[in-house]
């Protein structure tokens, strides 16, 4: 990725982004930008901070890349996890946020980054899905919903918009999972976490996928079990687990789960 | 001004679009060329992409642009929905453009109607016809252009079950179809065929002459067993 050579100028600015947040407590900047560097300088699933607002030292804009997002694909379709936690420095802004993005009954996007980016190209992603379903007569590949968005925020690339979003569904060539951000990048794969509790999670979601055949049960406790090690261990990340379940037939919303219940639960069976 | 490029289409040399089973056949009408004129520069066949093509009558000039056009809508359609168009869809395509030039300033419409012919990613066959008004319309069989009228008669006389159940047939009836209004047979006429999952083919005039032998072959068959329930 040449590209991203040139980019690295770039990113270098984020760093002043510190100077900018100075309302809050100084100590925290280094934890934050420490969310950057995942994967070595190239494509980086934690969100990287846009220095877009120079609004001073009352930022009032929640960023959700405190947060931790995943989706996977398996034999039955694809696992959607997410936390509910927002913060804003050290702040929790709110444990109730919705993270997953319902964009049509067979379509899922998740939320890191700037909400209202998110859920804005989002909800202008699902009107252009509608309008393919009616010109066409059938429903749209996640390959294209995917390839729609990332498009759409293409043009807008360098302009400040902060979006990490992994768009889930099933098609008739399967199921389908695509992580798009506002970089540009759009990737296919059957795992993606997103978000400051990023690694917690692949961790845990890494050793469970070892046995290829997970039943829907098995998946769903998998990814209930990651988001919830991600929030035991990430300052940024709690809440409540939100878990879909993508299938043939469509999403459906199998869990919401307050993260201390399972710290009990799990604890309880640890005994 | 579309009835303008409708009579524009009446002049133009026939072609005839066959959908098969299995197989999709498309044939036109070849001019004769002149002496020193170079034959195969004038191709009335052109693929839109590997999997669909399409015949036109009309005003040839015009139908490089919508060629054009849709050629790179093919190529457009497969970058941003990673799938390849249905024959519908570069169909639709097509007609929604020509339909936009019925209705601006200063700009007349196209004088070509096409037979789009391809199979879908599932495999089914597809014939569309387009006119320069912009509709369009799926057909089991249809011909445009000089003696279209002739040739839909005779398809719709003779395009039966039987009659498709096999590539060859298909693309014999397409053949007879053709004989109908063209003067000198074989030569005059080009054939191209795709098959589910294979690109164009264009037949030789070889494989062309054999065919129309056994038509004629047939037909004299016929007309003998005609004769002989005549005088028994």
């Amino acid at each position: 990725m040449a590209l991203a050579s040139v980019l690295q100028s770039e990113s270098v600015d984020f760093s002043n982004y510190g100077r900018q947040r100075h309302g809050f407590a100084s100590g925290l900047y280094e934890a934050e930008l420490g969310l950057e560097s995942v994967g070595g300088d190239r494509l980086s699933f934690a969100l990287s901070t846009s220095c877009s607002n120079e609004d001073g030292p009352d930022r009032k804009i929640e960023f959700l890349h405190g947060t931790t997002t995943l989706a996977f694909k398996f034999q039955h379709g694809v696992i959607v996890a997410v936390d509910s936690r927002a913060t804003a420095g050290s702040y929790i802004a709110s444990q109730t946020v919705k993270k997953v993005i319902e964009i049509n009954p067979y379509l899922l996007g998740t939320m890191a980054g700037g909400a209202a980016d998110c859920s804005f190209w989002e909800r202008l992603l699902a009107r252009q899905c509608r309008v393919y379903e009616l010109r066409n007569k059938e429903r749209i590949s996640v390959a294209a919903a995917s390839k729609l968005l990332a498009n759409m925020v293409y043009q807008y690339k360098g302009m400040g918009l902060s979006m990490g979003t992994m768009v889930c569904g099933w098609d008739k060539t399967g199921p389908g999972l695509y992580y798009v951000d506002s970089e540009g990048n759009r990737v296919c794969g059957d795992l993606f976490a997103v978000g400051s509790g990023s690694m917690y999670a692949y961790g845990i979601v890494d050793s469970g996928l070892k046995q290829k055949d997970l039943t829907v049960e098995e998946a769903c406790d998998l990814g209930r079990r990651a988001i919830y090690q991600a929030t035991y261990r990430d300052a940024y990340s709690g809440g409540q687990v939100n878990l879909y379940h993508v299938h043939s037939e469509g999403w459906t919303r199998v869990s919401q789960s307050d993260v201390l219940m399972l710290h009990q639960q799990y604890q309880a069976e640890k005994a | 001004m579309v009835e303008y490029a409708q009579e524009a289409v009446k002049k133009g040399s026939t072609a005839v679009g066959i959908r098969g089973k299995d197989i999709v056949v498309l044939g036109v009408e070849k001019k004769s060329v002149a002496k020193l004129q170079e034959e195969r520069t004038v191709r009335k066949i052109c693929t839109l992409d590997d999997h669909v093509c399409m015949a036109f009558a009309g005003l040839t000039a015009d139908a490089r642009i919508v060629i054009n056009r849709a050629r790179v809508e093919c190529q457009s359609h497969r970058l941003t929905v990673e799938d390849p168009v249905t024959v519908e869809y570069i169909t639709r395509h097509i007609a929604t453009l020509k339909q936009r030039y019925t209705q601006s300033n200063g700009r007349r419409p196209f004088g070509i109607s096409a037979l789009i012919v391809g199979f879908d990613c599932d495999g089914t066959p597809r014939l569309y016809q387009t006119d320069p008004s912009g509709t369009y319309h799926a057909w089991k069989a249809n011909a445009i252009g000089r003696s279209a009228k002739t040739v839909r008669e005779f398809l719709e006389k003779n395009y039966t079950d039987e009659a498709i159940a096999t590539d060859n047939e298909s693309i014999k009836l397409a053949i007879k179809a053709l004989l109908e209004v063209v003067q000198s047979g074989g030569k005059n006429i080009e054939l191209a065929v795709i098959r589910r999952n294979q690109p164009l083919k264009l037949l030789e005039s070889k494989e062309i002459e054999t065919l129309v032998t056994e038509i004629e072959k047939e037909k004299e068959d016929e007309a003998e067993k005609k004769k002989q329930k005549k005088s028994t």
